[in-house]
């Protein structure tokens, strides 16, 4: 029963501490619908490999790229057959204007190619930095630059100058 | 951060659930006693302490020392609570509870054992004797030392072992909780 392995925290210092920024993620990235799944089942694939872990570092880094996976596994589940990369932006169940904050904003992003809308949303809703965004795209941190770079461009056009 | 990217880090809206985790490897509860808020946990079906200890320090003993999916699960520590609620209203005298005496040392585990079957309710012994009944008649000071980390308090005795000169000497409660617990057992 005796473990000898890398010290980890009680996982319930992870939920304490998190589980509002995981939601957010999830929401973000997988709508109003599907966006309390995600979490869920974000933390359930977190609580079955935490023990295995080999490095207490970021494990807020690492709880919302396991986020990031799910969602992306919702979407890869509803559109399987198209390659992540040359996908057109899927539908994420919208907002409803009457609570959720800044609907226009929202529809925005939704428009942005996936992998920016993935990108962008981790950077800001994440709140995590481009190596952080990386791990969880599975790309380096310059292509997370980029990535997040074009879509705060797109955004900018279509919000004009007031928001530079 | 400017305006765009400040509303950026809004989007998700602002009320979520929280998650709904399975069984811990370790489950444990927060539980107001009249002798102060124990700390109580369950690994696999088994009472793994019944302790005094701050949340931090004992939860991260027991992801330390068991497993790391420790979770604050009240519910299943019921059956613990209410047993501990019998016993601390006088309704109860002895445990009906399977315990790991993991967080122990071998020692410790030596002194704690036996130790319901050493001392009963409502009767002291002293560090001595308790030394004698476990066969190292001259370690009375590391049985004080043992029991005093005790990690399964009131579930195991130690408030039952007192100093020859019939001071009450340490608990890892305070002194008050170890007086409330003999004056309750001399009642009862």
């Amino acid at each position: 029963m005796v473990r000898e392995q890398v010290s980890l925290p009680p996982f319930q210092v992870l939920v304490d501490e998190h589980w509002r920024d995981v939601a957010r993620l999830a929401r973000a990235l997988a709508g109003a619908v599907d966006g309390d799944d995600v979490a869920q089942r974000a933390w359930e694939k977190a609580f079955a490999a935490y023990p295995k872990l080999t490095s207490a570092k970021n494990l807020r880094s690492w709880l919302l790229t396991i986020t990031a996976r799910c969602a992306t596994d919702l979407h890869r589940a509803r559109r399987p057959q198209t390659p992540l990369e040359d996908a057109p932006p899927v539908t994420v169940a919208g907002p409803d204007a009457a609570d959720w904050p800044d609907p226009d904003l929202w529809k925005a992003v939704n428009e942005l190619p996936e992998r920016q809308r993935f990108a962008v949303t981790l950077k800001y809703v994440g709140d995590l930095d481009h190596h952080g965004v990386a791990a969880a795209l599975d790309t380096t941190p310059a292509a997370s630059r980029r990535l997040v770079s074009d879509a705060l461009a797109t955004l900018r056009t279509k919000f004009g100058e007031d928001h530079e | 951060m400017n305006d765009l990217e400040a509303r950026l880090t809004r989007l998700g809206g602002p009320e979520f659930k929280p998650p709904v985790m399975p069984d811990g490897d370790v489950s444990y509860a927060l539980h107001d006693t009249p002798i102060g808020t124990m700390l109580l946990a369950t690994a696999a079906g088994k009472v793994v302490a019944s302790s005094f200890g701050d949340e931090e320090t004992m939860t991260n003993r027991l992801a330390r020392t068991i497993s790391p999916r420790v979770l604050r699960q009240p519910a299943r520590l019921d059956d613990v609570r209410r047993q501990l609620d019998e016993y601390l209203a006088g309704r109860r005298h002895t445990f009906d509870l399977s315990v790991d005496l993991t967080l122990a040392t071998p020692f410790q585990r030596l002194v704690l054992t036996d130790l319901p079957a050493h001392t009963s309710y409502g009767r002291t012994t002293t560090y001595g004797e308790l030394a004698g009944e476990i066969h190292r008649p001259k370690a009375a000071r590391a049985v004080g030392t043992a029991l005093g980390a005790n990690p399964l308090c009131v579930v195991l005795p130690c408030h039952r072992v007192i100093g020859a000169n019939g001071a009450l000497t340490g608990y890892a409660g305070g002194l008050d909780a170890k007086r409330f617990l003999l004056n309750l057992e001399s009642k009862s």
